[in-house]
């Protein structure tokens, strides 16, 4: 279970999440989505206890976000692909489970999962885009988390490792796990049990895929995350003519 | 246990680049071998400069490695993602302190043995002394990189620390101009900087047989200075940024 309320970001001159609440089911997977620039890292971030916050509470699994309890008990995947280029993919997932007390046969197990296992031996540096992600991907899956915050993890793969990736996902969250994963890829965020989408630092939808299509008033989650980013923007765009008519 | 696999995990990524390897064995030694047919005929003058030197390139070297990898782990984002997992800081600075004293110590070794054997280099004291305050030199370069790749945000503004560091230290440190001799305040200035420390240890190793109080003192002095600089590091690793 994670639980955020009125959290304050600023970020440089911007105040990127303003009074942000909400809260995402242990168990199941919950997609954050939204348009570039409207805080998604910036969430998951101070989720994951690395985000200086200005206001407001993060709680995870009931402690603090960030303390040294909850470090134990999540992963972490950040946008860019985050390990050592100078050491080879085995080498990275063995260093990244040593640090949660994991063995490296388990390690060598979740490169073989992400797809990696005949990429083991090489070099993150001579790794393609795609396999740099998933090399990426199982660094914070190694760790076997409670939490897992993935930062668009499916970037750049093919749709048959998508469909793997996915189904990994859905396990974790069947055995109990909280996956919160951020997203731009609709056909993705039909597989989440519930949807978050924030707009500008704003929670505009907080649902299941079926209630947000349904609350759009259209059957495609494309059509229906256009919709709801566009009405706000219209919305906003009324409000701000008339406070400057006033 | 994390402090051993963060020590392993760097000497695996020293030992993926076979280049810096290279470098940092046959940099000093191609240096040490300058200075020989420099001093030519001088050897009273080269065992006064070499001595130091075998201090002062650990010193200098380590302090660029370090500054650079830590700065890489900041911008790549491996730094924020191992402060979201149990690793504690002091895991991260002590393991980059204890690998690359471990490369440093090879690469003395290397240093001094060539020195001693093929250059002739002689001095009252034991070599090993030499290798010891070699390598804590090194540490202390860490040390300071590790702090110092908290000032910079890009590998141009990390190299450009070296000179900020390292070259005041080495001007003041006794080799060109006798401390005695200086003006006072740049004596002064001479007396809070910790490579004055390493120097006078390694001109005790020149001069007497055994280990002088001195020299003990004076490793002291440098291996306190590593304590405040990785204690300074560590308050500068910051778990949340904005
Ligand atoms: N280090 C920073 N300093 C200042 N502003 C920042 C910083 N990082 C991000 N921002 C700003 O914060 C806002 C939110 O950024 P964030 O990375 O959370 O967006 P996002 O929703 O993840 O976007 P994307 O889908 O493109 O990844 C953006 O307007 C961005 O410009
Ligand atoms: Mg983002």
């Amino acid at each position: 279970m994670i639980e955020v309320k009125d959290l304050v970001v600023v970020r440089g001159r911007r105040t990127v999440l303003d009074g942000f609440s909400c809260s995402v089911p242990t168990g199941s997977v919950t997609g954050l989505l939204g348009p570039s620039g409207s805080g998604k890292t910036t969430l998951m971030r101070a989720v994951v206890g690395v985000q200086k916050v200005k206001g407001g509470t993060v709680t995870v699994l009931g402690s603090a976000a960030g303390s040294a309890e909850l470090r134990k008990k999540i992963g972490y995947l950040t946008q860019a692909p985050s390990i050592y280029a100078d050491l080879t993919v085995r080498e990275n997932a063995r260093y990244f489970a040593a640090l949660y007390g994991l063995e490296a046969a388990h390690a060598d197990q979740v490169v073989r999962d992400v797809g990696l296992g005949d990429a083991a031996r090489q070099l993150v540096a001579d790794l393609s885009g795609g396999q740099r992600s998933r090399a990426s991907l199982a660094c914070a899956l190694v760790g076997k988390p409670e939490v897992l915050v993935l930062d668009e993890p499916t970037v750049g793969q093919d749709p048959v490792l998508r469909d793997e990736l996915w189904g990994q996902f859905r396990a974790a969250a069947a055995a109990g796990t909280t996956v919160l994963v951020s997203s731009h890829v609709m056909d993705e965020a039909n597989r989440c049990d519930r949807l978050l989408l924030i707009r500008q630092g704003a929670l505009i939808a907080d649902d299941t895929p079926a209630a947000v299509k349904a609350a759009a008033g259209t059957d495609d989650l494309d059509a229906a995350f256009l919709r709801l980013i566009r009405d706000r923007g219209e919305d906003d765009a009324a409000l701000a003519t008339k406070e400057a008519g006033e | 246990m994390i402090l051993a696999h963060t020590t392993r995990r760097i000497l695996g990524q020293l030992r993926h680049d076979r280049r810096t390897v290279g470098l940092l064995v046959v940099v000093p030694v191609l240096l040490l071998t300058l200075l020989y047919f420099m001093y030519d005929g001088q050897e009273q003058l080269f065992d006064h400069i070499a001595l130091i030197m075998l201090g002062i390139f650990p010193f200098i070297i380590m302090f660029l490695v370090t500054s650079i990898a830590m700065l890489r782990e900041r911008t790549t984002g491996t730094l924020e993602r191992l402060l979201t997992t149990p690793l504690k800081r002091t895991d991260l600075l002590f393991g980059y302190g204890i690998a690359f004293g471990v490369a440093a110590a090879i690469q003395a070794s290397i240093a001094s043995g060539v020195a001693y054997w093929l250059l002739g280099l002689s001095t009252q004291g034991n070599p090993a002394l030499v290798v010891l305050i070699a390598v804590t030199n090194a540490v202390l370069g860490v040390a300071l990189g590790l702090l110092a790749s908290a000032f910079a945000r890009t590998e141009f503004q990390a190299v450009q620390f070296m000179p900020v560091i390292a070259i005041p230290q080495i001007l003041l440190c006794g080799l060109f101009v006798a401390r005695d001799q200086m003006a006072g305040w740049l004596q002064a200035i001479s007396d809070v900087l910790p490579l004055t420390y390493a120097v006078e240890a390694l001109q005790e190793v020149g001069k007497y047989t055994d280990a002088t109080a001195t020299m003990w003192r004076d490793l002291g002095i440098v291996a306190g200075a590593v304590v405040l600089a990785l204690v300074a590091a560590s308050l500068t690793l910051r778990r949340r940024t904005a």
